[in-house]
């Protein structure tokens, strides 16, 4: 389909305050949104109440307005520019909730603005918990179990159905007070008991408990044609239970096979499509049970997301630019891949190599914060490394943190060493050197991966990279033999880290590599795994 | 242990065996799918070929028991960058180097893919030898060099079935399955809609088939050239206008040299599973999964009853035909998938019409 040209104006939201969760990412999808309309002809006029941002710079809009992301300011907006259109989907969740709230208020229905990208009752359906679950319904997906009850009697019968552990909420109470995780009867009697106390209607709901789970994301982008791609994969290292925003993650998923990779494709393409998000990119989560496979959906996310701008770096594939074209009525068959030119942006990207992703935590300026991992983001930054294999990208990750490591360094933090079964039980910004210490200790990773969720595949790569520094240890105050040299830049060892297992000094290492000419090679992120020619790719640094 | 991947044109790759000892000759080709290595380790297709996974992280979920998409492997080489020390998934009961081992198909990892799928794409696939024995470079390119390559070579007679026999007891349709080395998905996917399915041997002739009284006719997928199984050819001649016809990779090769065209090879061939693909009927475009090496020249059956059904995107060569008046039609992709996606199903489903409509007659 050609580009709409009943549209001029279009309305864009950006994403106000940088908060926890909503980062410059959506600054970065905006831009891209702003630059893709504009060079087709539409006029931008941008609302972004934060100054700071790339987005707000001149150049980047028509018009540009430096309000506050509320629907009050917003509809004073509409009123003098009179946009055809809005395209709520590029600035995170202020944006989508604001534009959800003019739908509601009939703002837009007033003044005559076409939603673009997910209507209002899209994205109610995405967001309201019980719209969702009866969709998810409706397809046959599987979520997790859950039942309300009014009194123990019925509770006992609920549980039964669900089976342990289970997360008892309580209604209407402020932040759960009085719920909990009940992982046999005698907890569970007094958790409900407890809960049902606390609720004004007495009421509780209980839910299968997916604590521990393997945790997947896959990007999904739909066009006007009911075309839909699966953009990227994401496979999280921490299991369910922690923030994906706050999760170490890797792309593309490391530990399904094709079988159980398809069933969630399948999933993910009638999930976009009975929600009902006509054009442009969505997120979708889902938890496996790594003991029979079993597959449930925890939510969708009908918008580019914090995980599309990762996935977009992660493959090459510009998600917030051709969701902005698909809105106004491209079809992905008729956007060209940028970087490979003569192949369409109707594919799924293949990639050859490992992205690692992990986040950035800053508690000494947030005094006072548990410092545990939970499901509310916690996290303020992350940073995102590319290699040829996990344990190169894991490395190449740490030391991109800025936490005064180099790699998977020694990091013996005294909570590690006071209890290290609470180190590993418990999630948090240390988990992973406590995951080290264990290994280094001799803990098997059958015993690691109880205590921790995290999957053996990953925990068996990072006892690779423990069991080879102990090799290097071992050749301290020795003639350090080429391929021993090679192999270790393979396993992304810095550097500062080998120097610091051999005593020496950091430019000596320099040195000696270039003496053996064990120097790294750039390699191209082109979409396509070096099927086609790239045009306008770019480049990471490995050994292999 | 050392292993050696030399090719026709003298490049030699240096890695470590990861799965049986020996050495084998094949065409080196690459495989950009970043699931789906068992699936693609026991597609007959790559009978002759030396694959290489684009992906540099293979064997991470092992070998499961469901899913075999025939009895064993039957590539002469598999190439990694890194094969996985353990195994995580739950239904894996085999590590990816036990299962090479077990069916003596030599592993090699450790060598630079990316180097290697660089070097395909702009050389075109090339003879190679893989060799855990014989360590000299220099012997190893001329061994590669005298192998015989897959033009012209029949290897289908190497891969079907020794003798007709049922992939299950009943089914309302009845289909016959010409097995030109058939992935088991291709038996499931007709059974799953209600099909019973005998499997036939690629010599099979058009009379015994006819005998059978089939309600559809599939042609299978298959390794190597189609221009060197005249045989199935003839065959297939003889079968168009007197029942319908499903032909899925090789079995849409040899419909298309059936009804009168040319096939050519493609330089490096579409292997994976991310090709995207056009109905031309609907202009809805899916992502299939391919591997093929060769080619229908549309062209050569121009002028002819015969319609272009499919396109693909990337490089705009044909992936499907159909017969204007009989019914007969077929794919150069594989709409059973696995590994890949499932985007392209409603094919059995045409092929179920087709069937239902020409029983009304």
């Amino acid at each position: 389909m050609p580009r709409r040209n009943d549209i001029k104006t279009i309305l864009i939201i950006g994403s106000g305050p940088i908060v926890i969760g909503q980062a410059c990412e959506f600054d970065y999808s905006g831009v891209q949104a702003c630059k893709a309309l504009r060079s087709d002809g539409y006029k931008i006029v941008l609302v972004n109440s934060n100054p700071a941002t790339i987005m707000t710079d001149p150049e980047v809009a028509d018009k540009t307005y430096l309000e506050p992301i509320e629907p009050s300011f917003i509809e004073k907006v509409i009123e003098r520019e009179r946009p055809d259109a809005v395209l709520p989907t590029l600035g995170g969740q202020t944006a989508l909730n604001c534009a959800v709230e003019l739908w509601e208020k009939g703002v837009f229905r007033k003044y005559n603005v076409e939603m673009i990208g997910a209507k209002g009752e899209v994205i109610k359906k995405a967001e309201n918990r019980e719209l969702f679950k009866e969709a998810m319904q409706k397809i046959g997906l599987d979520l997790p179990k859950s039942g309300e009850a009014y009194n123990y009697k019925e509770a006992l019968k609920v549980v039964e159905g669900i089976g342990f552990p289970v997360i008892i909420r309580p209604g209407f109470t402020l932040g759960g007070t009085g719920g909990g995780v009940a992982y046999n009867l005698d907890e569970f009697k007094v958790i409900a008991n407890r809960g049902l106390e606390a609720s004004p209607i007495s009421e509780i709901l209980i839910e299968e408990s997916v604590i521990g789970w393997k945790e997947y994301e896959m990007e999904v982008m739909r066009d006007l044609n009911d075309n839909v791609v699966i953009i990227c994969s994401i496979e999280n290292f921490d299991a369910m239970g922690v923030h994906t925003g706050d999760s170490i993650t890797v792309a593309p998923a490391q530990t399904l096979t094709d079988k159980e990779y398809q069933l969630m494709r399948d999933a993910s393409i009638a999930v976009i499509r009975e929600i009902g998000v006509e054009t442009g990119g969505s997120n979708i989560q889902f938890a496996v049970n790594p003991r029979d496979g079993r597959m449930v959906v925890i939510e969708m996310n009908p918008r580019v997301s914090r995980s599309s701008a990762l996935a977009s770096k992660a493959t090459g594939f510009p998600i917030a630019k051709i969701a902005a074209k698909l809105a106004v009525g491209y079809t992905l068959d008729e956007i060209s891949n940028d970087i490979t030119r003569k192949t369409p942006a109707c594919f799924e990207p293949t990639i050859d190599y490992c992205v690692t992703k992990i986040p950035r935590f800053t508690f000494e300026k947030f005094r006072g914060t548990d410092e545990t991992l939970t499901t509310a983001m916690k996290s303020v930054g992350e940073a995102m490394a590319i290699g040829r294999t996990f344990k190169e990208s894991l490395q190449k990750c740490l030391r991109s943190m800025e936490i005064n490591v180099y790699g998977l360094d020694d990091v013996k933090d005294p909570e590690i060493l006071r209890n290290l079964e609470k180190a590993l039980r418990y999630p948090s910004a240390r988990r992973i050197f406590a995951v080290k210490y264990a290994l280094q200790i001799g803990m098997s990773l059958t015993e690691i991966n109880g205590l921790t969720g995290i999957d053996p595949w990953f925990l068996s790569n990072l006892q690779e990279i423990v069991e080879f520094e102990k090799k290097l240890k071992g050749y301290k105050g020795k003639k350090i033999p080429t391929q021993l040299l090679r192999e270790a830049k393979t396993i992304g060892f810095s550097d500062r880290q080998l120097a610091g297992l051999w005593e020496l000094k950091e430019q000596e290492i320099f040195e000696l590599c270039l003496e053996r000419n064990v120097q790294p090679e750039f390699k191209q992120v082109d979409t396509c795994a070096a099927e086609f020619e790239a045009y306008t790719p770019y480049y990471y640094s490995t050994y292999s | 242990m050392k292993a050696i991947l030399a090719l026709e044109d003298g490049t030699v790759f240096e890695g470590t065996s990861f799965g049986a000892a020996g050495e084998q000759t094949g065409e080196v080709v690459f495989n950009t799918s970043m699931t789906g290595y068992q699936e693609i380790l026991t597609d007959p297709s790559y009978k002759g070929q030396i694959v290489a996974m684009t992906y540099p992280l293979i064997g991470n979920y092992g070998i499961c028991p469901d899913d075999f998409e025939s009895q064993k492997p039957h590539l002469s080489g598999f190439v990694v960058r890194e094969a996985s020390r353990l195994i995580s998934n739950w239904r894996a009961n085999m590590a990816l180097a036990e299962f090479l081992k077990k069916y003596k198909i030599i592993g090699i990892e450790g060598i630079d893919t990316r180097a290697l799928t660089l070097h395909i794409r702009s050389a075109g696939a090339l003879k190679g030898i893989i060799s855990t024995r014989d360590l000299d470079p220099k012997s190893l390119v001329s061994k590669a060099q005298a192998s015989p390559g897959l033009v012209g070579v029949d290897l289908v007679r190497e891969v079907t079935c020794k003798k007709t026999y049922q992939w299950n007891s009943k089914g309302k349709f009845k289909v016959v399955l010409l097995d030109c080395g058939a992935k088991y998905n291709i038996m499931r996917d007709l059974a799953a809609r209600a099909c019973h399915v005998l499997v036939v041997p690629a010599g099979t002739s058009a009379r015994k088939i006819m005998a059978m009284k089939p309600d559809g006719v599939m042609l299978s997928n298959g390794p190597g050239d189609p221009a060197a199984v005249g045989y199935v050819i003839e065959t297939v001649r003889q079968l168009i206008g007197r029942v319908p016809i499903f032909g899925i990779c090789l079995g849409h090769q040899i419909l298309g040299l059936a009804l009168g065209g040319k096939t050519f090879k493609l330089k490096f061939g579409h292997r994976g599973a991310n090709q995207p693909v056009m109905d031309l009927r609907t202009r809805k475009v899916e992502i299939t999964s391919q591997n093929h090496g060769f080619c229908v020249d549309l062209n050569s059956l121009s002028g002819q009853e015969i319609e272009l059904t499919h396109l693909n995107l990337n490089d705009r060569t044909s992936e499907g035909l159909r017969h204007k008046q009989h019914p007969a039609f077929s794919v150069q992709y594989h709409p059973e998938a696995s590994a890949g996606p499932h985007d392209s199903k409603y094919l059995f489903d045409e092929f179920i019409r087709s069937i239902k409509h020409a029983k009304k007659k």
